[in-house]
């Protein structure tokens, strides 16, 4: 048994024959906030996808909560305590943006229920204003943020964020971070993907960074402030 | 036409369409959320309807009959969904097609080895028997007006399900996108397994109230099958209220096209489609 909340060994994922991960570990700790690194298609959604089974990898193991989840189904991997926000949000759009929360309510690990209808409205006040209209009538960054309130309805342990303000003006992209950040202070581990790394590497605790779906480097995020070269090298342009 | 026979073939196309509802919505909902085909899901209507036959000789009441033969039903689609669709869901339409036709022919042969192929009639309930006198010769009965209001309850029903209900919820959420369900932590074979059977239990429930009127024969799924299909196709695939408005459309094409142009009325159901589909090639209410 280890200490890690989530703790995933020598992932090997595939699209059919094309091999996307190759050997990669990846570990997040209780109430951690690890950035996921890398320039476009290295394999940051596909790991994501692997650790919670959407994708389901052909090698390597994954353990959540001190338990093994390997090859099970989605529900049950993430009713253990994770919600995924994924890339492009994954809202939907023939439901009201008040059913799209409360579709997905549920206690969370232990029975823990912080987060209620009630509380993600206050902490997304346009949401409220907005509760009867459909999920796809919503702008970009009310979207996110819909999509953001709907995984904390399931009161998460570990909150997955695949390219938090991709596609936000910047305004918007800075409300986002200011609510991870908010989030991070509530004790609720977090993964976050996401092109602005100045952003991501001022909030995050620690930085794991995929290059063709190989692990090129791990470490604390002040230690990657550090070292501009690693940023300059693996996720310049 | 006068206005008592124009009455009656409005209440009966009324009456026709909301029973072809009952068969098409759970075509339209199986179609929309899982992607099957289902050509045996006019055997649904046909099992049921020899159900009904079926449970009246034993029970010698529709009531006793509805009573066991839905929860049969309810168990029949359950077990179809867990043995047999489920694995059908990724595969192509050509498999999906092959495997339910097949399926038609198996529910004909097992229909004929346990009740034969003799048309059969059931009984009317006694408290429904009487008929509404509307005209010195004609009058219209009690039953025919009953199956329509028990249409409309289960179409009211139905709405709430979907839209006032968490699990409706699930399910209009699985029409769009299933791997986002799953991550939410909603088993998404479960929401399948309930609406096939759902669907099962609707299409059975229909076969069942419309033996009274309908009588029952082997092969009775077919034509049934047949206008869910236009339905579903004119309502807009997955839309419960496109099948509802698409049914009433049909059930009046075909009642009136019947009395109209008796000699064309096999079409009169395949012109409206067409129409319809110039007007709207995704149907009224795409989903
Ligand atoms: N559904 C898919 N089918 C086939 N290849 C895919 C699929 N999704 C992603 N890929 C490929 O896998 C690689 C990794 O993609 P992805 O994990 O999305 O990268 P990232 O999130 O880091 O941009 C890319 O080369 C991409 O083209
Ligand atoms: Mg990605």
């Amino acid at each position: 048994m280890s200490d890690w909340l989530l703790e995933a060994q020598g992932l090997q994922s595939f699209y059919g024959s094309s091999h996307i991960l190759h050997g990669v570990d990846f570990r997040v700790g209780r109430g951690e906030t690890v950035a996921l690194m890398g320039r476009n298609g290295m394999g940051k959604t596909t790991l994501l996808k692997s650790v919670i089974g959407l994708v389901t990898p052909r090698g390597g193991r994954v353990a959540f909560a001190g338990g093994e989840v390997t090859g099970q189904p989605t529900h049950r991997i993430v009713r253990r305590g994770i919600a995924y926000v994924p890339e492009g949000r994954g809202i939907f759009p023939n439901l009201s943006v008040s059913e799209n929360l409360r579709m997905a309510a549920r206690p969370g690990p232990g029975g823990r229920r912080d987060w209620d209808f009630e509380r993600v409205l206050a902490t997304f006040p346009r949401l409220s204003e907005r509760l009867d209209h459909g999920g796809g009538q919503l702008s970009g960054g009310e979207q996110q943020m819909l999509t953001i309130g709907r995984a904390l309805m399931t009161n998460p342990d570990l909150l997955i964020l695949d390219e938090a303000t991709e596609g936000l003006a910047p305004i918007i992209a800075r409300e986002i971070w200011g609510i991870v950040r908010e989030i991070k202070s509530s004790g609720i581990a977090t993964v976050i993907v996401d092109k602005n790394h100045h952003a991501l590497t001022a909030l995050c605790d620690r930085a794991v960074v995929l290059v063709k779906g190989q692990v090129v480097f791990e470490g604390a995020c002040a230690a990657l402030k550090a070292q501009p070269e690693i940023i300059q090298r693996h996720l310049g342009v | 036409m006068d206005f008592v026979s124009f009455l009656i073939q409005t209440l009966n196309a009324v009456q026709y369409g909301l029973l072809l509802f009952l068969v098409a919505s759970g075509l339209t909902l199986i179609f929309g959320i899982m992607g099957v085909i289902n050509l045996a899901h006019g055997s649904f209507y046909m099992i049921g309807a020899y159900l009904a036959f079926a449970l009246v000789a034993q029970t010698g009441n529709l009531f006793t009959a509805l009573l066991l033969g839905i929860p049969l039903a309810a168990l029949l689609g359950a077990l179809l969904e867990w043995a047999l669709f489920r694995h059908l869901y990724k595969r192509n339409h050509l498999e999906q097609v092959l495997l339910t036709y097949g399926l038609i022919l198996v529910f004909e042969e097992l229909r004929s080895l346990a009740l034969g192929d003799d048309v059969h009639g059931v009984a009317v309930p006694a408290i429904f028997s009487a008929s509404i006198k509307l005209s010195d010769t004609l009058s219209y009965p009690v039953y025919r007006l009953v199956i329509s209001a028990v249409c409309v309850l289960l179409a009211i029903g139905l709405y709430i399900l979907i839209h006032r209900t968490r699990i409706g919820m699930m399910i209009r959420a699985g029409n769009h996108d299933r791997d986002m369900v799953e991550a939410l932590g909603i088993d998404i074979n479960r929401i399948y397994l309930v609406v096939f059977a759902l669907g099962v239990t609707l299409a059975a429930f229909a076969g069942m109230i419309a033996a009274p009127v309908s009588s029952v024969f082997p092969g009775m799924g077919n034509q049934v099958l047949i206008l869910s299909f236009v339905i579903v196709v004119i309502g807009g695939i997955g839309s419960v209220w496109g099948a509802l408005v698409a049914a009433l459309v049909i059930g009046f094409a075909d009642t009136f096209g019947k009395v109209l142009v008796p000699d064309y009325a096999g079409l009169a159901v395949y012109l409206v489609m067409a129409a319809v589909l110039l007007w709207r090639p995704e149907g009224i209410f795409k989903s």
